[in-house]
């Protein structure tokens, strides 16, 4: 029986379907994100889980009660904003026992709850001040504090993050994923950045127009990605065009411009077109002469731990990620071989769709 | 994923070239045709003004010279003077304190409305100030005259004719009327300026609509009420129009005083003398004001 359930839960700006037919079940302590890219109902979902937003047909359920049509004020759930919404007025202190105080808290108890939660958040020396005289990271953990002291049944995050620098971020991550594997608060955080959401969740929700298209364990996610929208959105990935030239037991043979390709896959029929997709640093790179493909190189980006080549090839422009070892790099110009072991190929059915219009998600 | 991480070192800038002279003295010319209309149109007469009430008077010739500290003291001695100055202070702290509880929480629902409704009424609640304020006051004094809409109902339904006008409530009920707008427009533009995540963050705590209202809205709106009072009180307490209308002879107000010592007495350095007193008891009344209020919202919001 799980803990958070939303069933075919729809919304509906007056033709425009912002949310559709999300069906979702949550357990008791799991950490969930919804991913996808920007308008694609994201923050409309957790709305409609907060009760901010009317849910024009489906339902809600939180531990087996119905909350469809509960108010927000009588749903008693920790929600942290995209621009904390501390209030202004108040110390952190303040700010934090607020909720306690609308739970009618006794006074005397308020106090050391309170300080808990600020301990937890490494704020416990800020406690008189205001959010103003607070960093963005440090408004964000007020934020964090605030939701979580009321021991809420479940914690929604809309991207919590999104307002701090990188390094900040990264940093924060790991403390939001220590804070609610201590608390063991069940939690749903909305991001669009896909390293977020990978790096912190349990499973991972993928959205695309208002719809779920995957649901899925990080990795999972990353390796077996449903769709080739879910696969050029999650990280980077090579396609490749190809055509089905022969198929087998759980193999097929694909004909890339010509040149055969193993690739695992059921149910493809000859002649059927396909796209190959494979990930960066799945490409081995090799002396020229050697691969399955000849290329040349024709820009390289320094990653710190990785070289990130751009190379051109006979199947149009690759991308591939090398570890770096210490050795000198491949300049561009360089010709180079590349390779790939067979059962890291995902494809996927249909022609190459066109210039992603997506934004990078990195 | 690693992310590609830049190392660029910051141009150092040389040292910025001294600015010509047209660049340096930019502000000042720039900020130079409002200052000479400042200086012009507010300071010149209020300095002929302070001037004026030192002049001596005499009543048969009605020729103003010398120097005098007697309009002060007359106003600052005579209680007949001192009342008017009471009853223009009570009128218009009356018509702030209405003001804000009425505008408040009009300001409130305009910023709940949806449009095309907020602009329809938006234009309603600012459409008082297109008329002047002359018009209106009549239009008060024929509701509330002895043969005034308000008189017939009143006879109509047994209660018999009523004095409404020359009253002080009159005056504060214009005045009110008047000003309204004066405290609407503040209020609204910092509830505009309000995250509504705030709010919706009082609410998923369990706070009550009137809990949220109180404890979170109420405290970050201080601001546009302090200074929707400030412009009603200051506006009020110098009022003319109104007073001078709706009034009458009898209920005096130190604008109308003014006024007839200008006018009526021909006076002209007493009146001077009485303008000036309004201008500094405003001023002290306003600063101090500001000081209680802004002093403790500035110690928490900055
Ligand atoms: N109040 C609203 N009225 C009309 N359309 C809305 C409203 N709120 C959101 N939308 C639309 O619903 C879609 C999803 O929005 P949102 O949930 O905010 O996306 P995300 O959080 O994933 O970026 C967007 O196309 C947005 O324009
Ligand atoms: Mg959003």
């Amino acid at each position: 029986m799980s803990f958070l359930t939303l069933r075919n839960v729809t919304k509906r700006y007056g033709s425009f379907e912002a949310v559709g037919n999300v069906t979702l079940s949550v357990e008791k302590g799991e950490f969930v994100s919804l991913l996808g890219p920007s308008g694609c109902g994201k923050t409309t979902t957790l709305q409609m889980i907060a009760g901010f937003v009317d849910v024009t047909s489906g339902t809600i359920e939180l531990d087996g009660r119905d909350i469809t049509r509960t108010k927000p004020n009588s749903r008693g759930l920790g929600i942290v904003f995209q621009s904390y919404a501390l209030f202004p007025h108040m110390t952190v202190f303040d700010n934090v026992s607020f909720g306690l105080e609308m739970k009618r808290v006794p006074k005397s108890e308020r106090a050391a709850l309170v300080e808990e939660a600020l301990a937890l958040v490494h704020l416990d020396k800020h406690a008189g001040r205001y959010p103003r005289e607070l960093s963005g990271g440090q408004r964000q953990r007020v934020a964090l504090a605030r939701a979580i002291v009321i021991r809420p049944p479940v914690l929604l995050l809309d991207e919590p993050l999104s307002n701090l620098d990188a390094k900040l971020r990264e940093a924060m991550q790991f403390e939001l994923r220590d804070i609610q594997r201590k608390v063991g608060t069940t939690t749903i955080m909305v991001t669009h950045d896909q390293a977020e959401a990978f790096s912190i969740s349990d499973r991972v929700v993928v959205m695309e127009s208002g719809r779920i298209t995957q649901i899925d364990q990080p990795y999972r996610i990353y390796e077996h990605p449903e769709t080739e929208f879910i696969s050029r959105f999650v990280g980077k990935t090579n396609m490749l065009p190809g055509t089905v030239s022969a198929v087998g037991d759980g193999r097929a043979t694909v004909s890339l411009a010509g040149m055969p390709a193993d690739v695992p896959a059921d149910g493809l029929s000859m002649g059927e077109t396909v796209v190959l997709c494979i990930r960066p640093e799945k490409l081995r790179l090799t002396p020229a002469g050697q691969g399955r493909l000849q290329g040349r190189v024709t820009d390289r980006f320094f990653l710190g731990s990785q070289w990130l080549y751009h190379l051109d090839g006979p199947l149009g422009p690759l991308m591939a990620v090398a570890t770096n070892d210490g050795e000198a790099p491949l300049d561009p110009g360089a010709p180079v071989g590349v390779d790939w072991p067979a059962a890291v190929v995902r494809v996927h059915r249909g022609a190459m769709p066109a210039a992603p219009e997506l934004e990078s998600l990195e | 994923m690693s992310s590609l991480s830049t190392d660029t070192a910051a141009p150092v800038s040389e040292k910025a070239p001294s600015p010509g002279l047209a660049q340096r003295f930019a502000p000042a010319l720039m900020a130079g045709p409002a200052t000479l209309l400042f200086a012009a149109l507010v300071l010149t007469p209020l300095l002929l003004t302070f001037l004026l009430s030192f002049n001596e008077y005499e009543h048969a010739t009605g020729r103003t010279h010398g120097f005098t500290l007697s309009h002060y003291a007359e106003v600052l001695t005579d209680g007949y003077y001192l009342e008017i100055f009471l009853r223009t202070f009570r009128v218009a702290a009356l018509a702030t304190a209405i003001c804000a509880v009425i505008g408040v929480p009009e300001a409130l629902i305009l910023s709940r409305m949806r449009n095309p409704w907020r602009s329809v009424f938006l234009l309603v609640v600012l459409a008082p100030l297109l008329v002047s304020v002359v018009v209106r006051a009549f239009g008060w004094s024929m509701l509330l005259g002895p043969d005034g809409v308000v008189n017939m109902i009143l006879q109509a339904v047994g209660i018999g004719r009523t004095r409404l006008l020359y009253s002080e409530g009159t005056v504060v009920v214009a005045l009110v009327h008047i000003m309204l707008p004066f405290m609407v427009i503040p209020v609204w533009t910092s509830l505009q300026k309000l995250d509504p995540a705030v709010e919706q963050a009082a609410l998923s705590f369990g706070a009550s609509r009137s809990t949220t209202m109180l404890r979170v809205i109420a405290p970050q709106i201080l601001p546009g009420i302090l200074s929707g009072s400030l412009i009603v009180f200051g506006l009020s307490a110098s009022a003319f129009a109104i007073p001078g209308l709706l009034g009458g002879r009898r209920l005096k107000m130190v604008a109308t005083v003014v006024y007839d010592q200008y006018l009526g007495e021909l006076n002209w350095p007493l009146g001077a003398a009485i303008a000036v007193i309004l201008l500094v008891a405003n001023l002290i009344v306003m600063l101090t004001y500001h000081h209680v209020v802004d002093g403790h919202y500035r110690k928490r919001m900055g």
